[in-house]
């Protein structure tokens, strides 16, 4: 059994139904740690020694966050930025993160229509998330696809209940299965 | 003029009038002292008689060279004076030892006696404490390369008073006998046998280490209790001049008996009170000394001797630039410092006064040559302030013009904080300890001796004394500091403090705590700026809490408590003005309910919570399906 760790950062989490849904759906599992940044460092003041333990316990890394401006809320930067060490993470030494799996959960009010070369956003939104891909394979971390939760704007409430139980059961498999690569991708 | 009251209104308004001027032209006040002692002197206005009367004052006056000691040792610490005794010894005594001898040689080459020209280099030997030290402190150089080495010198020059004294009796020609008085100088210990006076110097040497070190602090802790204020400052006088006479009475240097007091008293948390206790007592005293030095210049012996007096007078201040020069060049001086250092040497001291006269008593001088001596030695004082005037706005400026000087910054390390803190209790003290913690030392001050005690014994640098006093700022460095803090929880206390610091320190940036949002209007009237209303961020933090435990998102508290504090700042300024329209008659209470009111209903108005909508998708929505 894999410990599954999942940094979830939304600054107005208490008006996000959407997040709320899918934040209780993967609640109060064994081995499925969440850690709120907003509600732990409301100051932006991260303690980078509690983040690298957490981060040096578990084998599955979840960064779930909404998508902003093509990227993540203010917080979830300042963690990479802060816990990710010279030394510790990546470059001579940096060893802790090595073999981890990583993927993003996000959430987005464009559709996934919006997110194509000929839609809206001009781009698959694989591209917007390039930036975390390369920080975590400079960690020598494996970066796997996304679970993404698109157009949460018009999400009717069974639609949402769905992408809900698929998390839920993402999660689960990144915690039971054997061959974690080759379950994300198929 | 007689009586002591016209004599007192004659040399304060001299002083009154003549210092001042001196200031403004930039010369500092111990020339302007001398020119007023000569204004008053026998040969201008003539309200002082004669030259005795002058010479009176001035050992009375002496007095204040021996406070200024005092004060000096306070700003020195023991380890600091240690670090320094190398340049003590080896250049003060290389100065006093091949000046004496050079006057010597020169004198003999004249065909004078050598025991008169011995006599004559000693003395000569020695710089006026007084002048240098004062134009120094009044030119914030202390601390500066020449500062220090002249004052090294002078240090040395101190201790030399006493082995010169000793030797005088020495050169007493075979036909004069000395007189009784002649040997005065020397106090009760005279009939003792050698061995028994070299005791008794080391014993009272070692009663004021003892005092300074156990006595002095218990017995200031005591009357600093009694919150008597003049108290205080006579137990300080106590201080000085109980150490003055048990040097005396075992024939060492008053001055230097209460600088060594000074310096352990350096560590003790009554230094700055005890420096502003001292400083008008000195400033006085040796005001006066310089116009009786000014006073004394006989004119008439001058004009009728001047080639001799003037040329004799022109030749020792060239002789002791010159030694001092290649002594500075040694050190590394740079030029302008070596100049500042060496002219600022070159007078003759006060102290020759007592050693021409002790001389005369011996009979080693005639009249006619402790005269001339004497007026070539008040010259001396009078003429280097002048150079040191004319070096600084003239030759300095010159010379660092063509040196393009790249060190500057280096050579004056200031030691007083930038930041001084008043009133050291709950409040005050969790300040200080987080600006230390953040390496930030501040000079911090407060009026209960108990809990400076206390505070010392932890280990904080808390200095004793009542901020509100202009005199006590000074000292703790309020003239270099950048910012002032209150701490205190008595308003009418803090204005005071920012009144004071209105007129005296206009530099400071001022931070002040307030008890409440009345308080707060006082000093906002006064045009303090940076104001700190001490339940406001304690009350909100606790809100935040409150809100946290009723389920509101920590991020959100944070920018809510934040977006009210900066509402609550704002609603206060807008409220200042509102407080000047009421009538008076209306209690403070009323207006309080007032202002509480428009408080409320503002923020009724604003629901802050409830119109929080940053990052709220609600409009996107809208615009989505519609």
């Amino acid at each position: 059994m894999r410990k599954v760790l999942v940094l979830f950062a939304h600054p107005k989490f208490e008006h996000s139904k959407v997040n709320q849904a899918l934040i209780q759906a993967i609640s109060g599992l064994k081995n499925i740690e969440i850690r709120d940044l907003y509600e732990l460092y409301p100051d932006f003041n991260i303690s980078i020694q509690a983040e690298q333990e957490a981060l040096f316990e578990a084998e599955v890394i979840i960064w779930h966050h909404p998508i902003y401006w093509y990227s993540c809320p203010p917080l979830m930067k300042q963690w990479i930025d802060l816990v990710l060490e010279f030394a510790w993470a990546y470059g001579p030494g940096g060893i802790y993160l090595k073999g981890k799996y990583v993927i993003n959960t996000i959430t987005s009010g464009g559709s996934q229509e919006a997110y194509q070369i000929e839609g809206r956003n001009n781009y698959k939104i694989e591209d917007f998330l390039r930036p975390f891909e390369q920080t975590a394979r400079l960690c020598n971390m494996v970066y796997l696809p996304p679970f993404h939760v698109a157009g949460t704007h018009k999400i009717t409430d069974t639609e949402l209940s769905q992408k809900a139980k698929s998390y839920k059961e993402l999660l689960l498999g990144f915690r039971d299965q054997t061959d974690i690569a080759n379950y994300r991708t198929s | 003029m007689n009586g002591f009251l016209a004599n007192a209104i004659i040399y304060i308004l001299a002083a009154i009038v003549c210092v001042p001027i001196a200031k403004k032209l930039g010369m500092g006040s111990v020339l302007g002292y001398l020119i007023a002692g000569i204004l008053i002197g026998p040969y201008l206005l003539g309200f002082i008689t004669n030259e005795g009367q002058g010479q009176d004052i001035m050992h009375a006056t002496e007095f204040g060279v021996v406070m200024m000691l005092f004060l000096i040792g306070l700003e020195l610490e023991p380890k600091n004076l240690w670090k320094m005794r190398q340049l003590i010894l080896q250049i003060g005594l290389s100065q006093v030892l091949v000046t004496a001898a050079l006057i010597f040689v020169i004198g003999v080459l004249l065909d004078v006696s050598w025991q008169i020209s011995l006599a004559i280099g000693l003395s000569m030997a020695l710089s006026s404490t007084a002048i240098v030290l004062q134009s120094l402190k009044e030119k914030n150089q202390m601390n500066s390369p020449n500062g220090r080495l002249s004052f090294g010198v002078l240090l040395m020059q101190d201790i030399a008073v006493i082995p010169i004294l000793a030797l005088l009796p020495l050169l007493i020609t075979g036909d004069a006998t000395p007189t009784d008085e002649a040997t005065g100088i020397h106090g009760l210990i005279d009939s003792l046998p050698g061995w028994a006076q070299t005791l008794s110097i080391v014993g009272a040497i070692g009663i004021v280490v003892v005092l300074g070190q156990f006595g002095f602090g218990p017995l200031l802790n005591w009357v600093a209790k009694s919150r008597l204020r003049e108290l205080f400052t006579a137990s300080a006088l106590l201080i000085v001049v109980g150490i003055s006479f048990l040097m005396e009475l075992v024939g060492l240097s008053p001055a230097l008996g209460s600088f060594l007091a000074g310096v352990i008293l350096a560590n003790s948390p009554y230094r700055h009170a005890l420096e502003s206790d001292l400083e008008p007592f000195k400033g006085l005293l040796l005001g006066l000394f310089f116009m009786a030095v000014g006073s004394t210049i006989n004119f008439n012996l001058i004009f009728t001797n001047a080639p001799v007096i003037i040329s004799l007078t022109l030749g020792i201040i060239i002789l002791k630039t010159v030694i001092l020069l290649i002594i500075g060049k040694t050190k590394k001086l740079r030029l302008t410092n070596n100049l500042s250092f060496a002219i600022g040497l070159s007078q003759v001291g006060e102290f020759s006064f007592v050693t021409y006269a002790f001389a005369l008593q011996l009979g080693i001088f005639a009249q006619s040559t402790s005269d001339t001596l004497m007026a070539v030695t008040a010259l001396s004082m009078t003429i280097t302030p002048i150079l040191i005037v004319l070096l600084d706005k003239v030759i300095n400026p010159a010379i660092s013009k063509t040196q393009k000087v790249l060190e500057k910054e280096m050579d004056s390390i200031d030691e007083h904080n930038k930041v001084i803190l008043v009133g050291f209790g709950h409040f005050g003290s969790t300040l200080g300890r987080f600006l230390r913690a953040n390496g930030v030392e501040a000079t911090i001050l407060d009026s209960d001796p108990d809990r400076v005690d206390y505070l010392r014994k932890m280990g904080f640098k808390v200095y004793f004394g009542d901020g509100t006093r202009g005199e006590l700022l000074h000292s703790a460095g309020a003239g270099q500091a950048s910012i002032l803090i209150s701490a205190i929880d008595n308003t009418e206390y803090s204005i005071k403090l920012v009144e004071l610091c209105k007129e005296e320190f206009p530099h400071l940036e001022v931070m002040i705590r307030a008890k409440n949002r009345y308080d707060a209007f006082e000093l906002m009237e006064m045009g303090v700026k940076n104001i700190y209303r001490e339940h406001l961020d304690t009350s909100i933090r606790m809100g935040e809490d409150v809100l946290k435990k009723l389920g509101f998102r920590a991020h959100t508290v944070h920018r809510l408590a934040k977006q009210f504090r900066d509402y609550d700042e704002n609603a206060l300024k807008v409220l200042v003005n509102f407080k000047d329209n009421k009538d008076e008659y209306i209690s403070k209470n009323r207006q309080q309910i007032e202002m509480q009111e428009s408080l409320l209903s503002g923020e009724l108005m604003r629901k802050f919570s409830v119109n929080d909508h940053t990052w709220d998708s609600d409009s996107i929505k809208e615009a989505d399906n519609s």
